[in-house]
């Protein structure tokens, strides 16, 4: 359920001087370029340095300090920046009783989550603070909340698959949310605002998907013994997963680039290494696992046609505990989509998750260049494989 | 090829493939009109045989 939206302060517990990133941790040293520039973005737009120099002096002396936006409950996709006065969505799991969070999607263009960091990308985070933050806040509340998991079933049916393609969901999202918004808005011109930057971004929704993901797999992660993946992440220089019998430990490994798609006139040798928390939709089945949904993305991410779609979540069918009982594939005559990565199967087969993913420009600023699928490296879960066994052992 | 065939229409029965691995093998055979059914199999871990050990001990588990 999407309960609320509230600033991170207030939501995550989230401290000044704090910026969360997405993925495993990362020191600054390790940051890729589009990381480093959106982590200086928000300090600016925190007002904790005037400029980039002095932003980047914060960081190198730790009076700024980077940690994981999933130590902190949050799933940020990208670069993952989430800082204390930006709003978050507040996802509720509510028969497991557990909360996680997820910023506002900011669009498309130049945007934090791609590394952008001009004077436009700081006026639009503002404006989502001051007032889209508020009012969806407001219109949640006063809508009791909004079932998203029922929400998501119904996009899987529209051609969703919840990462790459967002278009039906964020329209089941604005046409549930729109009412309340409008009952609860101080004007008319706020709502207009607000309905427009919503139609406007087929990805709006992607940043929900993401914390409700997270809500209903964080729980896993006290299942002593389990062999089943609880996160996976990765931050444009490592790829990570958290495994549930293992607990809050990391297994790493340096991320791959996505292989896909260019916008003219960028091509491979523009895009940066995968990044961003997106990859724990995943984790839960949708995104690629859930590929024979939603035929029109296989092709926007250059890995072919709707047979390709079908084989591949086939594949990720050989890597999984089950199927999702609710997250049904109407292609598939109704099955539901591969869910459980079982770190075992992926060991013994060689099979590796799948990631449906946006590519972003290496040179900062630069956006969204394209579109891609991409692999977790194997080493993450034969690390895993490894800890699992000692574990076993100690038993 | 031929010599197969001789020896399972001897022993009363068509030849009939299962191809395990290779998949290669199995288009050759289709290709002479043998039928064929591949299986997808690789050795476990990428034949890493220590891999393999520690995949059996935790075999026993449901993986949740």
């Amino acid at each position: 359920m999407a309960v609320d939206c509230v600033t991170a302060r207030e939501a995550l517990g989230l401290a000044d001087r704090t910026v969360l990133h997405s993925g495993p941790p990362l020191a600054w040293e390790r940051a890729c370029p589009p990381v480093r520039t959106a982590i200086l973005c928000a300090i600016r737009y925190e007002g904790w340095a005037a400029d980039d120099a002095g932003a980047q002096g914060l960081v190198e002396s730790g009076a700024v300090k980077l940690a994981p936006c999933h130590h902190s409950g949050a799933a940020g996709p990208m670069t993952g920046i989430v800082t204390a006065s930006m709003p978050v969505f507040v996802v509720e799991n509510r028969p497991r009783g557990n909360r996680a969070f997820a910023t506002i999607n900011e669009g498309l263009g130049k945007v934090l989550r791609f590394g952008a960091n001009d004077e436009s990308v700081v006026t639009r985070l503002r404006w989502l603070a001051r007032e889209a933050g508020p009012r969806l806040g407001a219109a949640l509340r006063a809508a009791g909340g909004l079932d998203l998991r029922a929400l998501m079933a119904q996009a899987l049916r529209m051609g969703d698959e919840m990462h790459q393609r967002n278009v039906a969901a964020s329209s089941l999202f604005a046409r549930a949310v729109m009412p309340h918004l409008a009952r609860t808005a101080p004007d008319t011109a706020a709502v207009a605002r607000l309905a427009e930057f919503i139609g406007a971004n087929d990805q709006f929704f992607l940043n929900l998907a993401m914390a409700a993901a997270k809500a209903s797999a964080d729980p896993c992660l006290d299942v002593a013994g389990a062999t089943m993946v609880a996160t996976m992440a990765r931050n444009g220089t490592d790829f990570g997963i958290r495994v549930a019998g293992l607990g809050p430990r990391w297994f790493t490994a340096p991320v791959n680039t996505p292989q896909g798609l260019y916008f003219p006139p960028y091509g491979a040798a523009d895009a940066n290494p995968d990044m961003g928390d997106s990859a724990i939709v995943e984790t839960v089945g949708l995104g690629a696992f859930a590929m024979a949904a939603a035929p029109a993305v296989v092709g926007f991410v250059g890995a072919g046609g709707l047979r390709d779609a079908v084989r591949i979540t086939e594949e990720m069918g050989e890597i999984t505990l089950g199927e999702h009982p609710h997250l049904r594939i109407p292609t598939l005559d109704d099955r539901g989509a591969p869910v459980g990565i079982d770190v075992r199967k992926v060991v013994e087969t060689g099979i590796t998750p799948l990631i449906n993913t946006g590519i972003a420009g290496h040179t900062p600023g630069t956006g969204q260049i394209g579109a891609g699928v991409v692999r977790a490296p194997l080493a993450c879960f034969e690390q895993a494989l490894d800890a699992l066994a000692a574990a076993r052992a100690r038993a | 090829m031929a010599d197969y065939r001789d020896l399972f229409s001897r022993l009363g029965g068509e030849l009939r493939v299962i191809n395990l691995g290779l998949e290669s093998f199995a288009e050759t055979l289709e290709g002479l009109g043998v039928p064929v059914l591949h299986v997808q199999w690789t050795p476990p871990a990428g034949g890493d045989p220590e891999r393999a050990r520690l995949l059996s001990l935790l075999e026993d588990e449901d993986g949740v």
